[in-house]
């Protein structure tokens, strides 16, 4: 029996780490395009919409004006009962997307572990992710009782399918001979799904969150126009009235807010995200 | 027919292995082998042959339609074509992983896995994911996992066929450095006849589909083997008469 001996040759060189290095050009982008956006509004609200018809734009500076730097003036004007009805929105959509998550990721689940499963769920999926809400408001307020629910529900709805879709994907990307590993070692489903498909499906599992996220958002505005009750009112309903009365600046404002909290929801996932598998995913820009 | 080579001590034994596929493809056809310990048999034959059927119904990841296979199935090391790590994890994680699977508890995971890579020469990396490492560290951080259970048969299917050709030699180098050290019994494919000679104790031809075996040379040299024996005579003359089987294995 020969003794054991470390084995002592020259390694072949570490291949280098090239990531994408943020630069200053990252963020010159982002400007230029503002910049390109406040221009464009300009020319919309003090160019091409005819001067009768520019209450529906009112210029940027208008709308920093009378929308974000007036706090209150009456019941529903300024800038408080909009922070207000957006934080009520808020609360709709994450708790949304947090059930959105679990039945959506759920589902996939069970979709993986079964063909037959995936191909008598899949029609109904898209159906429910081309079905217009709106058509389905009567029904909604029919069966479910209660505002926040039926809130809840839209949320569910209209952020659902991308969630599944994506991680549906993901748990049947690892590869034939990975899965070929945990064969021969008489791994079970269970510890296949947890320690090889689960961890092989997280890249895509974060492309879906992002994108349900926004529809989150979504969902929770577009749930707020058609069911509502007194007391503090969700964003949607808010710019309901707005466009009703014809408030132009709260209007801009309450949209302007609206966006901000998707983006904000979408930028804080991917920073998830590059947390959870930036080490090891790997994104090919082709250059 | 041909003679049994089945021997009472084999690790791994075929006799008279027959395979054929759902579809009808027949894809072995009476294959008969035997491996002791100590003993590293390559098998090289066309493309398509059925080579790596041979591994599948070894390691019981297909099941033989005809014949007997011999083997502990609880202690097979198996050696993929690619490296098939799990890229969200480390070389230390990646090399535990099939301890992992058999529950080991943390500890003799860890030391375990310290050991094979260290056998691999791969100390100091420990610490890297796959995409940081060049193909050859990753089929040798492969190799380390395979080794962590000390299997008593090792399964190779091309495991080196990806790699450029210094790599390769090197690899060989060191894969039969962890045969003579952990005196396992292979079952090596590729279809590098040089890589055959070089590693293996018995050089195995297989003919076109059904592959069944037209040929055996046993190789008589001695290890540890140097790298310099590719270029003796007696090397490229035995290279040479398989070379020529296998033309005949492709008609």
């Amino acid at each position: 029996m020969s003794t054991p001996q470390t084995i002592n040759v020259t390694i072949e060189e570490v291949i280098p780490d090239k990531r994408d290095k943020s630069s200053i050009a990252d963020y010159i982008g982002p400007v230029v395009v503002f910049l390109v956006f406040i221009g464009f509004w300009y020319l919309l609200s003090t160019v091409v919409l005819p001067e009768q018809k520019r209450f529906l734009l009112p210029t940027p500076h208008k709308v920093i004006k009378e929308g974000f730097m007036v706090w209150q003036s009456g019941e529903r004007r300024g800038f408080q009962p909009i922070l207000l009805s957006l934080w009520d929105s808020a609360k709709i959509a994450l708790l949304g997307l947090g059930i959105t998550i679990v039945i959506g990721m759920s589902l996939a689940i069970l979709m993986s572990s079964s063909r037959w499963l995936e191909r008598a769920t899949w029609p109904y999926l898209v159906a429910v992710q081309s079905a217009p809400v709106l058509a389905l408001t009567p029904l909604i307020r029919a069966l479910i009782d209660g505002t926040q629910t039926q809130r809840l529900l839209v949320v569910v709805l209209i952020a659902i399918f991308p969630i599944v879709s994506n991680t549906l994907f993901g748990l049947l990307s690892a590869d034939k001979s990975q899965h070929e590993l945990f064969t021969l070692q008489g791994a079970s489903k269970w510890t296949r799904l947890v320690k090889l498909q689960f961890p092989a499906a997280l890249p895509n599992i974060f492309v879906g969150l992002r994108i349900s996220a926004g529809l989150a958002v979504i969902g929770a505005v577009v749930g707020d126009f058609y069911f509502r009750q007194g007391g503090v009112v969700g964003i949607g309903a808010q710019i309901d009235v707005y466009r009703n009365r014809l408030w132009g600046p709260e209007l801009i404002t309450a949209i302007i807010l609206a966006s901000t909290l998707g983006l904000v929801v979408f930028l804080f996932f991917g920073w998830v995200s590059r947390r959870a598998i930036g080490k090891w995913h790997i994104i090919n820009r082709g250059h | 027919m041909s003679e049994t080579r089945t021997s009472p001590s084999a690790l791994l034994s075929f006799e008279n292995v027959s395979m054929t596929f759902d579809d009808g493809t027949k894809a072995l056809d009476n294959v008969s082998l035997s491996i002791n310990a100590g003993e590293l048999v390559t098998v090289v034959g066309p493309s398509g042959c059925g080579k790596s059927t041979l591994l599948r119904i070894a390691s019981n990841l297909e099941a033989n339609t005809g014949g007997i296979c011999n083997i502990d199935r609880n202690s097979i090391g198996y050696v993929f074509q690619d490296a098939t790590l799990m890229p969200w994890r480390t070389v230390a994680r990646n090399v535990e992983l099939i301890a992992e699977l058999h529950k080991l508890p943390k500890a003799e995971r860890n030391q375990l896995s310290k050991e094979a890579i260290e056998l691999v020469g791969l100390s100091g990396f420990e610490d890297k994911y796959p995409r940081q490492l060049s193909g050859g560290m990753r089929m040798r951080a492969s190799l380390a996992r395979s080794l962590v259970m000390k299997p008593k048969v090792f399964l190779f299917d091309e495991p080196f066929g990806a790699l450029d050709e210094i790599t390769r030699e090197r690899l060989n180098d060191e894969l039969l450095r962890l045969f003579q050290h952990e005196g396992f019994a292979g079952l090596f494919i590729t279809h590098s006849i040089t890589e055959a000679v070089y590693m293996s104790t018995k050089v195995l031809v297989m003919s076109a589909r059904p592959g069944k075996i037209i040929a055996e040379f046993d190789v008589p040299f001695s290890y540890p083997r140097n790298h310099d024996l590719r270029y003796e005579p007696e090397f490229g003359e035995l290279c040479g008469k398989i070379s020529h089987a296998l033309r005949g294995a492709h008609e």
